[in-house]
């Protein structure tokens, strides 16, 4: 047969730049399957993870995911982030493994009265770093992204982590070509990013064309919210202690990002499909990340956090 | 906002991705330009903006106007310093393409930081100061960028408003910058006239610049065409993973690095040179008839064969090179010094290789001057042409004919860490010219006629610490019981075999390498052969090791303290050394690396050599080496 004379059978369904990230995040996820023994997928719910979980699911094809998906559960999520996250383990067969850091439940911690700083630390670093240990994981794939703050734009794409998973920004690996050194000794671990070089548009965009399930968060609905410092927080459950000043009320809004709902500032917005989020978000004058409480705890906090061992 | 980056959204045409990469001198604006691409993108949030408001106030240079620089400096080590200390990768799109931008360090130091952005980048972007002109710097990110196989470069003639957007001083910095370039292997080079901080030809021409008729960047980056770069390359294939669900089902998994396949075609495993058809390239969307180039695939072929990771998989009529040794530009990254005959473990492409070494640097080159020069060891960020031995043949090719196939990585066995990284040039022995001659008497045979198992009994320890004494009587002790040995001792073998070599680290790891083939030439001769010698490099006595089978190395390591060594002083070495008459002399100047994990440990103090020769011969026995007591 002669390639020179045959083309695709398929109109191609994704532009070129998205084909090559997508290829891109593939090969990493071979690359950690083929060179490590216990390789996980840590698995937010969020729309990264989706677009991870779903290229992992292509990376494999027509293998089952040779590796289970982990969920660090705060307790304190969306209830319908949870109820997301069952249905699409249940649709796709994977395994799941759900991890809450039980002391940390024991002794109250929580995002309201202990604060996000400490609750952060507690229910989602410690946590993970407790659930790695549990299971001896030796490789975790992470859906962060370098356009998404400052300090994870150096982050490497295999992130070496010492015993303890200590992050040590001076002591990482330089990362050429597509050549990942993948070698670890006893004790130590990798973080995997293997959307690093994905933007947030390219995600949605990658969503939208590959018909990815998201959470319905993501699309304007009329949900109930209270103002708490310059945010709009959702009244999720009966566990949100309102002030006496504070009296939820319904409006049309969605998520940029997801995460705990008491730390998840909600946008007000009408946009109910992909195409008027991306409209939406050309229009915007804020990051993603600006709706989360925990990055701006304190100055350089992304890049504190991640040396403690955060995501 | 412009909504000219939605228009694109969405539609499976023709939108591509550029990486590039920014390099310039410490101060040439490099991260300002970088700053005003995003800004100008409108890739800038205003929460963002807010933060380096904030941060310019506690850091900027720029007094009251907003450093744009702050935005891209992530760390905040670096923020301090204010110098940009490692790679970081930075996004914008338009409606026709997607950009990456490395944003890499100037500072002389970082030599490995720039290579590093440059391995993936298309193109680069090359800062000049309109102020100073073509400097050491900037030829020295000029060649490792064409090094790195960078063939599209801009030379970005910036601040040129600080002199009064003059066309004279452009021309002349662009005639020296082509003039020196010219040299250097890049196929394009586009000069332009810019002021990153006010914007002037960054997305659009400049009125101040009205004498330059070129493009603006923006324009230029969106246009230039990458695609055929790669276009009429052939077939290769790195086999990443081994798919089998399934009796049913075996598939090879990687991505096309180059070239295209389809079903029906022949191919060929490189190394092994078996070859098949391909039966199907499947993908989660459905099988494919044709896959190309960036394609992650996984294919299957009509026959079964032997296949693994590392294999690359190729068209008969263009085959890779498969060789065990080969001639390679190195960069090394590693504050620990490249030492020719040491082992490292390699990556290239998806092949593994656990045990090679650098047997020769043929020179080092001076990146500011192109200069060739002697070196006996590769430093932190230094650059060599290198002869390469590997364990095992590798398939590759030349990395100025595939960058994806040509270059490695070089890692620390012990470490871990990547401490190089390299482009191969050619290869300088076909593996497949070089079968093993047969030979039809054998170890195995050898050894029976003996009625013995031969070994390597590896002494190691300070000098003094008794290697040589101990040795010596185990020695006699197996030649009363009827074995047949030999003694191999480090002074001795230096009176002839070694007669060159010094003290150096470089030296010493040659000393040891020379030994160690001497040693297993011997085992295959059938002998127990017993070593004494300092070997004060774990790598190396890895590298014994691994000359053997695994039971075939047993590691004594004669532990006697610093203090005592020098105490007994038999040689009166140690009085010369501290008195500096000897020069790197182990455990005084030179270091010495104690055995993690030894077979056999000595404790010299106390202790009769007599006594602890038995305790070998015991050990010996009961690893079945000797027989009986």
């Amino acid at each position: 047969m002669n390639a020179q004379n045959m083309t695709r059978p398929e109109t191609p369904t994704l532009p070129r730049h998205l084909r090559r990230l997508e290829a891109e995040s593939i090969e990493i996820m071979r690359d950690v399957v083929a060179e490590f023994k216990k390789p996980v997928m840590l698995y937010s719910i969020g729309k990264d993870s989706s677009v991870m979980l779903h290229l992992a699911v292509k990376a494999f094809y027509p293998a089952k995911l040779p590796f289970p998906l982990m969920h660090v559960d705060t307790t304190w999520k969306f209830r319908e982030m949870i109820a997301f996250r069952d249905e699409t383990a249940r649709r796709l067969g994977v395994d799941l493994i759900v991890h809450i850091n039980k002391e940390g439940v024991a002794r109250g911690i929580n995002p309201i009265a202990s604060g996000s700083s400490l609750h952060t630390q507690v229910m989602k670093t410690d946590a993970l770093k407790q659930a790695l240990d549990l299971y001896g994981f030796d490789a975790a794939f992470g859906g962060a992204r370098r356009d998404e703050e400052k300090s994870r734009a150096k982050e490497r794409i295999f992130s070496f982590r010492s015993p303890g998973h200590v992050w040590d920004p001076r002591n990482q690996r330089p990362e050429l070509w597509n050549l990942f050194n993948t070698r670890i000794r006893r004790g130590e671990t990798m973080r995997v990013f293997a959307i690093s070089n994905w933007t947030e548009l390219d995600v949605w965009e990658y969503i939208m064309l590959e018909k990815i399930p998201v959470v319905p968060l993501y699309f304007a609905k009329q949900r109930p919210v209270v103002h708490r410092n310059g945010a709009l927080i959702m009244v999720d459950d009966e566990r949100l202690p309102l002030q006496p000043n504070e009296k939820p009320e319904m409006k049309t809004i969605r998520f940029r990002t997801l995460g705990c709902y008491p730390l998840s500032g909600a946008i007000e917005s009408a946009a109910t499909t992909i195409e008027e989020i991306v409209a939406e978000m050309q229009v915007a004058t804020v990051s993603e990340r600006q709706g989360r409480l925990i990055d701006t705890d304190e100055a350089a906090s992304m890049e504190k956090k991640k040396r403690e061992g955060y995501f | 906002m412009d909504t000219d980056a939605i228009q694109g959204f969405g539609r499976p045409e023709t939108k591509d991705q550029l990486r590039f990469i920014t390099c310039g001198s410490v101060d040439d604006g490099k991260s300002t330009l970088i700053g005003r691409l995003l800004h100008d993108r409108k890739m800038i949030y205003e929460d963002q903006l807010r933060a380096l408001a904030r941060d310019s106030v506690k850091h900027g240079t720029t007094g009251d106007d907003m450093d744009f620089a702050l935005l891209v400096d992530g760390l905040e080590a670096e923020r301090e310093q204010g110098i940009t200390i490692d790679v970081a990768y930075r996004f914008f799109n338009t409606p026709h393409r997607s950009f990456m931008v490395a944003d890499t360090p100037g500072h002389e130091q970082y030599t490995r930081n720039m290579a590093t952005g440059a391995s993936n980048a298309q193109l680069a972007i090359i800062l000049i100061d309109a102020r100073k002109g073509v400097l050491l710097q900037t030829k020295r990110h000029s060649f490792i960028c064409s090094l790195l196989g960078i063939r599209h470069v801009v030379v970005a003639v910036n601040k040129i408003d600080l002199v009064n957007y003059s066309k004279e001083v452009f021309d002349r910095i662009v005639g020296d910058y082509v003039a020196f370039a010219s040299g250097l292997n890049f196929a394009s080079v586009v000069p332009i006239p810019m002021s990153a901080r006010y914007g002037d030809n960054i997305i659009n021409r400049s009125g101040n610049t009205d004498w330059y008729h070129g493009p603006c960047l923006m324009d230029y980056l969106e246009s230039i065409d990458i695609a055929s770069e790669t276009a009429g390359m052939p077939f290769r294939f790195p086999v990443q993973w081994v798919n089998r669900p399934n009796l049913d089902f075996r598939g090879y998994a990687g991505t096309i690095a180059s070239g295209s396949i389809a079903v029906g075609d022949e191919i060929v495993v490189a190394a092994s040179g078996r070859n098949s058809h391909v039966k199907r390239i499947a993908t989660y969307d459905g099988d494919l008839a044709l896959a190309e180039i960036g394609d992650a695939v996984t294919i299957t072929l009509e026959d079964e064969i032997d296949i693994g990771r590392g294999d690359i998989l190729a068209k008969p009529t263009e085959r890779p090179e498969v060789a065990d040794q080969f001639a390679a530009h190195v960069i090394w990254m590693d504050q620990e010094a490249l030492v020719p005959g040491r082992s490292y473990a390699l990556r290239v492409g998806t092949q593994s290789i656990a045990t090679a070494s650098i047997t020769a640097i043929k020179y080092k080159i001076d990146v500011n001057t192109r200069e060739r020069l002697a070196a006996a060891t590769l430093g932190l960020n230094e650059i060599g042409f290198c002869n390469i031995t590997t364990a095992l043949p590798v398939s590759f090719d030349a990395y100025e004919a595939n960058r994806r196939t040509g270059s490695f990585i070089v890692i620390d066995r012990y470490t871990n860490r990547t401490v190089g990284a390299g482009m191969i040039a050619f290869a300088l022995r076909r593996a497949t010219n070089i079968a093993w001659q047969p030979l039809s008497i054998g170890k195995k045979e050898r050894a029976e006629l003996k009625n013995q198992k031969p070994c390597i009994l590896w002494f190691t320890g300070l000098s003094g610490a008794g290697k040589s004494t101990i040795a010596n009587i185990v020695d006699q002790k197996l030649f009363a019981k009827s074995y047949h040995t030999m003694l191999l001792d480090g002074d001795n073998v230096r009176h002839g075999l070694n007669r060159d070599l010094g003290f150096t680290e470089a030296d010493r790891v040659e000393n040891i390498r020379r030994a160690g083939e001497v040693a297993k030439l011997m085992v295959d001769g059938g002998l127990i052969v017993i070593c004494a010698f300092i070997s004060p490099y774990k790598a190396e006595r890895e590298m014994v090791r691994d000359l053997v089978a695994k039971d075939e190395f047993i590691e004594v390591f004669v532990d006697t303290p610093i203090e005592e060594c020098v105490r007994r002083d038999p040689k009166g070495l140690y009085s010369k050394a501290k008195s500096g008459k000897i020069k790197n002399f182990t455990g005084i100047d030179a270091p010495y690396e104690v055995p993690s994990n030894p077979e056999i440990r000595l404790s010299t103090v106390g202790q009769k050599p007599e006594r602890l020769a038995d305790q070998i011969i015991e050990d010996l026995s009961l690893r079945g080496i000797v027989q009986g007591g």
